[in-house]
């Protein structure tokens, strides 16, 4: 199949037609173990032919949420449905779903070939069929020479791609991927992350994946759920979620961000706006009343009051550092920029991570693109610098 | 050098003691003490020790093989044992599957329980289902009281009693090695197998016996070898016609005083379990191998 599937998947959006029907569904689920909650009372909605990935800290509920799913767990409150079906009491031997365990959870006293089929041999499908089926399996997972042996007598990665196949092999209407990629090391995992894109969508199945690693969730996934505590924090591409975070929550579990805390004095009036906001941050944690003033034009997704406590959220790879006065700044009435000392440097090679400090409570995190081999570093240390940025590079955030 | 103590330890303990038996093997039975000639004395120095060597006679292995008795009871203590295993199997399985299966929190109180009757006396356990068993006994008592049976069951003294005696001493020999293996099985292979589509029942046939394999093995070999050489129980619990080579090597030693014989038997009976100690051992090392 020729690789023409970038911009038909960029056009994939069902959750943006109001008239596209879910095809799995939560409905206000809510599940008790005892007297811990691990959901609590969820709703969600996953379309067909999706890469849907639950994102979230141990403990999140996110394995739960799948569970339910497959039928291992059955949620207290609520139900869930899939392809229009509630599957309320029907057992995980009846359900349309496959999973792959976190532990693989290949049958040890079976070899490669007869793990792949044992989903298969469950129904009465001909021998031959079966057979086939197999064969088509092994190659997809690039495993025919390791037909005949049995599971540990092969390497982490390989007992991965088993397990792969073995979940694939009946054609599930959904695949139930739980932290596949937890045992494999960072390159075999990045790899393996490609090919399981390519496969779901070269398959034209609905996969929902669960993963505490963020860049996994970005990587494969066509929408991601953060989760926290049982709830959904909230529900967006990896654009999305990255650029515009609902809530500090969001923006400090994606990736490395900025967040400067202030009470806002000034606030900008339209979504994307040349508006003016301006917080006034005495810090975290500090007494003094004074402090620093920052005045920032951005975007907010957020209902906010003068007087408010806000946090002004910005990726380090934003911001923009300089020793002159940025070309068309007002030094006396900066906005969108603030002067600092460089306190830290790190170097990691692809680029350099700057700690600049604003006053006694806020640092801010900048990232440099090293674009040339530097020998000499133009910023150094107790450089008094500029840091500036564009309109659309922040946002403002009310929790 | 300290790696040596355990060796020294089997030899003291294990080697020289079957050496003294299989020379008695070899020798006549004599009205004397000890009961056999020729006695190896090594201070007449070594060509009258070559001399009493060279009096050795296999005539107590022939008849061995000419007494159908001697036959008759390897035989029979072959099949009590071997049934008596797999009547420990069928109740050991279930109960070790439970124990591995219950909360986590009782599993010690569980296993706790199995190793319970170690602490008292095996003689003293098996004297106690004399109590059981016999007529008026623990057990014809209460199915009269609850109406099973008009009359008292005959049960002390026959080879059911055995059986009994067999299969409650050495259950905790089968019940430990089978959880162990059942217990260290991965509960998600069982989500996997209903994942794929197999019932719960299935799922037990296809997956988790096929696992505990080696754990079935190890017990039932741990049940019928000393089964097979069990005293206390045939002598005890069983009747005139149960026939168990141990008791018969008991009658020949302390009630005829042919030790000669006697050890012969004994011989024999080492030899034919050398085989299912072997199979064991080679099972064991290959369910490690797999293991590790």
């Amino acid at each position: 199949m020729a690789k023409t599937l970038g911009p038909v998947r960029r056009e994939f959006a069902p959750w943006n037609d109001p008239d596209a029907v879910p095809y799995i569904s939560f409905q206000n689920v809510t599940k008790r173990f005892g007297d811990f909650t691990a959901v609590n009372d969820l709703s969600l909605d996953i379309y067909e032919r999706e890469f849907f990935a639950l994102l979230g800290p141990s403990g999140c509920g996110k394995t739960t949420m799948m569970r339910m799913l497959a039928g291992f767990d059955a949620p207290s409150n609520g139900n869930v449905s899939l392809d229009g079906t509630d599957l309320t009491g029907i057992p995980p031997y009846k359900r349309p779903v496959n999973m792959m365990f976190q532990s693989y959870a290949l049958f040890p006293h079976m070899s490669v070939e007869k793990n792949i089929a044992f989903g298969l041999k469950q129904e009465r499908i001909a021998n031959a069929e079966v057979k086939a089926r197999v064969e088509e399996m092994l190659s997809l997972v690039k495993l025919e020479e390791f037909a005949k042996r049995k599971p540990h007598q092969l390497s982490g990665g390989q007992r991965q791609r088993v397990a792969l196949a073995r979940s694939l092999a009946k054609r599930p209407k959904v695949l139930l991927l739980d932290e596949p990629m937890g045992a494999l090391d960072k390159k075999l995992r990045e790899e393996t992350q490609f090919e399981l894109m390519d496969l779901q969508e070269r398959l034209g199945m609905t996969f929902m994946i669960v993963t505490h690693d963020q860049e996994e969730a970005m990587t494969v996934a066509d929408r991601i759920a953060v989760m926290d505590e049982g709830r959904i924090i909230q529900i967006a591409t990896p654009t999305e979620i990255y650029e515009q975070p609902s809530s500090r929550y969001v923006a400090d579990f994606i990736g490395d961000i900025n967040l400067i805390e202030g009470r806002l004095t000034v606030l900008p009036e339209a979504e994307f706006a040349d508006n003016l906001a301006i917080m006034q941050c005495p810090g975290i944690g500090s007494n003094s009343d004074v402090g620093l003033e920052i005045q920032v034009q951005c975007e907010t997704t957020s209902d906010l009051a003068v007087g408010d406590r806000g946090w002004f959220a910005m990726r380090p790879e934003k911001i923009r550092l300089s020793h002159e006065v940025p070309e068309g700044l007002d030094p006396a009435n900066p906005v969108n920029a603030v002067k600092g000392t460089i306190y830290d440097i790190a170097y990691l090679g692809d680029v350099s991570v700057f700690h600049v400090k604003i006053n006694d409570d806020v640092i801010i995190r900048a990232t440099q693109t090293n674009t040339t081999r530097l020998v000499e570093r133009p910023l150094s240390w107790e450089d008094r610098v500029w840091l500036y940025w564009g309109a659309d590079a922040g946002i403002l955030l009310a929790s | 050098m300290l790696i040596g103590v355990p060796y020294l330890w089997l030899v003291i303990l294990f080697l020289i003691p079957f050496l003294i038996v299989l020379k008695v093997s070899f020798s006549e039975p004599t009205v004397s003490i000890p009961p056999y000639s020729p006695r190896l004395d090594i201070s007449d120095g070594m060509s009258a020790l070559w001399q009493q060597i060279r009096q050795f006679s296999i005539e107590n292995y022939v008849f061995l093989i000419e007494e159908p008795l001697f036959y008759r009871s390897y035989l029979s203590s072959f099949t009590i044992a071997a049934i008596a295993t797999f009547i420990t199997l069928l109740i050991g399985y279930p109960l070790a599957y439970a124990m591995a299966r219950a909360p986590r929190s009782w599993r010690a109180i569980l296993l706790m329980l199995v190793i319970l009757p170690f602490w008292t006396s095996f003689l003293i356990r098996v004297y106690a289902w004399i109590g059981i068993l016999k007529k008026e006994g623990l057990l014809n008592q209460v199915l009269l009281a609850i109406g099973v049976i008009s009359e008292p069951l005959t049960i002390l003294n026959t080879n059911a009693a055995v059986y009994i005696g067999i299969v409650y001493s050495y259950l905790p020999f089968l019940v430990l090695p089978l959880y162990a293996s059942l217990e260290r099985m991965d509960d998600s292979l069982l989500e996997a197998a209903a994942d794929l589509g197999c019932t719960p029942m299935k799922a037990f046939w296809t997956i988790t016996l096929p696992i505990s394999i080696p754990g079935i093995v190890a017990g039932c070999f741990l049940v019928f070898i000393p089964a097979v050489g069990e005293f206390v129980i045939p002598d005890l619990l069983g009747g005139s016609e149960t026939l168990m080579i141990g008791r018969t090597l008991w009658v020949e030693f302390f009630n005829n005083r042919d030790w000669p014989v006697a050890s012969a038997v004994a011989v024999v009976l080492l030899l034919v379990l050398v085989v299912p100690i072997a199979l064991f051992q080679n099972a064991q090392a290959r369910a490690e191998e797999k293991a590790s």
